[in-house]
């Protein structure tokens, strides 16, 4: 085993008390007062998450365009600079390689934020692909930096988050459009800024060297107008409103069509890696897919938990679960077997030595708040 | 007589019966509970297996028999109020059982034994 990474901030979480454990080959606090209060105070007011573990890689060159569609699901050819863009890496078979973020800063320079867990299989991935065939003949002319361990990056959300940046960092943010960023600074330092997060409400994630991001830590924690927030609440809030956690919900095995990403899957534009297997799926139907359940009781279904139909055979497993806490219920994501995924289907849910029924429901349990 | 078991349980014995539940410090590291899986009435409870779990947000854990016995009361009132736990960990207890083998209650450590153990 390597040895554990750290990120700038582990001192701070440290000194915070909060309670660590190792998630990506990272020491990452998971929650410094409980994983209700975090969760609410995202939901409610402002909370700001260390996730200087996320993984960066720049693309530049003339095709920097073409190469990253190429590789990417969304096209990012019709995308205006200054845009995010959500969308995966497949693999040949359609199996999702990582979901990501792409920032275009212009047609020849991207920024892809990608998952900790996955990024040396990523940058090996992106750089086979920049060696590999180009459709068009010759080869990509494009330059790749890996910059994962000289970034860090911090996620402030919640409904305050933008008077908190504006207000505490000193950092214009209002008029940044949900999924849009811009490079700025913070005390005379660059900083690059997007209106984007993963919890279901508006927020920001603010990427900097480790001395302005340990700066903006200070600030943001002198300042008491932020709550310091874990992994925990950040797993809680990204579920409660459906967003898809690598490893749970999306793994090399598991298509975008399954996982109800369809809509972040370009068909109509140039071929790209893994087009063909999803859009033969898409027009077939996949034989699986990712769904929302409900269940009567507080039992709880957890990940890998086995979901059986009513004649107790097992027809898929649970992929994420938890007792949640912004609507009070028992609920789950599940990846099953798509005869048995529309709405209103009755299932049971094996828990330890005993069956619960549930229901499969939508799997937006909670209403996003982003502001448009 | 109180007892507690490394996996933080303890048992309560009152006559032939011993109520079973989990420590102070064991609801302090779990955080909010959120759920506990009992067993029912008339299950027979093997010292040292798994006689349900018990759930915070972030995950479960399994409640580990202390001694072995039946189950004659399981302590419904935590189905629809699983925090009582966490309130009075000692008055809200698990499970009430008949002890079938005293004698495992020796193996246990004491009240004074378990906090030293706790604070290693």
């Amino acid at each position: 085993m390597d040895e554990i990474l750290k990120t700038c901030l582990h001192d701070r979480h440290t000194a915070l008390g909060a309670v660590m454990s190792p998630f990506a080959g990272f020491d990452m606090p998971i929650q410094y007062s409980s994983i209700e209060e975090e969760h609410n105070a995202v939901r409610n007011a402002c909370g700001v998450f260390d996730v200087s573990h996320m993984g960066e890689i720049i693309v530049t060159g003339e095709d920097a365009t073409e190469f990253v569609n190429h590789i990417f699901t969304n096209d990012v050819s019709t995308a205006h600079d200054g845009q995010c863009l959500y969308g995966m890496m497949l693999n040949e078979r359609g199996g999702v390689v990582d979901d990501l973020l792409v920032y275009r800063f212009n047609a020849n320079r991207y920024l892809l934020v990608i998952n900790a867990s996955n990024i040396e299989k990523d940058e090996q991935w992106v750089e086979r692909q920049m060696n590999g065939s180009r459709p068009g003949g010759g080869f990509f002319k494009v330059d790749l930096e890996f910059i994962s361990d000289v970034t860090s990056e911090l996620a402030i959300q919640g409904p305050d988050a933008e008077r908190v940046v504006e207000e505490v960092l000193g950092i214009q943010c209002a008029d940044l459009a949900f999924y849009t960023f811009k490079e700025t600074s913070f005390r005379g330092a660059p900083v690059l800024i997007s209106r984007t997060g993963y919890t279901g409400e508006d927020g920001f994630e603010i990427y900097a060297r480790d001395e302005e991001i340990v700066e903006i830590w200070d600030a943001l924690m002198a300042s008491r107008r932020c709550v310091p927030c874990g992994l925990g609440c950040r797993d809680t809030l990204r579920f409660e409103v459906g967003l898809p956690l690598y490893g749970d919900e999306l793994t090399d095995d598991i298509t975008p069509v399954e996982a109800g990403l369809s809509m972040f899957v370009k068909l109509d534009k140039p071929a790209f890696v893994g087009r063909e297997p999803v859009a033969a799926q898409k027009a077939a139907g996949a034989s699986r897919k990712v769904v929302g359940l409900e269940l009567q009781d507080r039992a709880i279904p957890r990940h890998g938990y086995e979901v059986l139909d009513l004649d107790d055979n097992v027809i898929g497993h649970i992929t994420t679960g938890y007792h949640a806490l912004s609507v009070d219920k028992s609920i789950a994501m599940a990846l099953i077997d798509a005869r048995f995924a529309p709405l209103g289907t009755p299932l049971k849910v094996r828990i330890r030595r005993k069956t619960f029924p549930c229901v499969v429901v939508k799997k937006k349990f909670y209403k996003k708040s982003y502001k448009q | 007589m109180i007892k507690f078991s490394e996996t933080h349980e303890y048992v309560r014995v009152d006559g032939e019966y011993g109520y079973i539940g989990i420590s102070d410090y064991a609801q302090k590291q779990l955080g909010n509970v959120v759920y506990v899986d009992m067993p029912e009435e008339g299950d027979e409870l093997e010292a040292g297996e798994d006689f349900g779990a018990i759930e915070s947000v972030k995950a479960a854990s399994d409640l580990i028999a202390p001694v072995s016995g039946e189950v004659v009361e399981v302590n419904t009132a935590l189905e629809s109020d699983p925090r009582a736990v966490n309130r009075d960990p000692m008055a809200n207890w698990i499970v009430k059982i008949r002890l079938s083998d005293p004698s495992q209650l020796d193996s246990l450590m004491s009240q004074e034994e378990y906090e030293g153990y706790c604070k290693k």
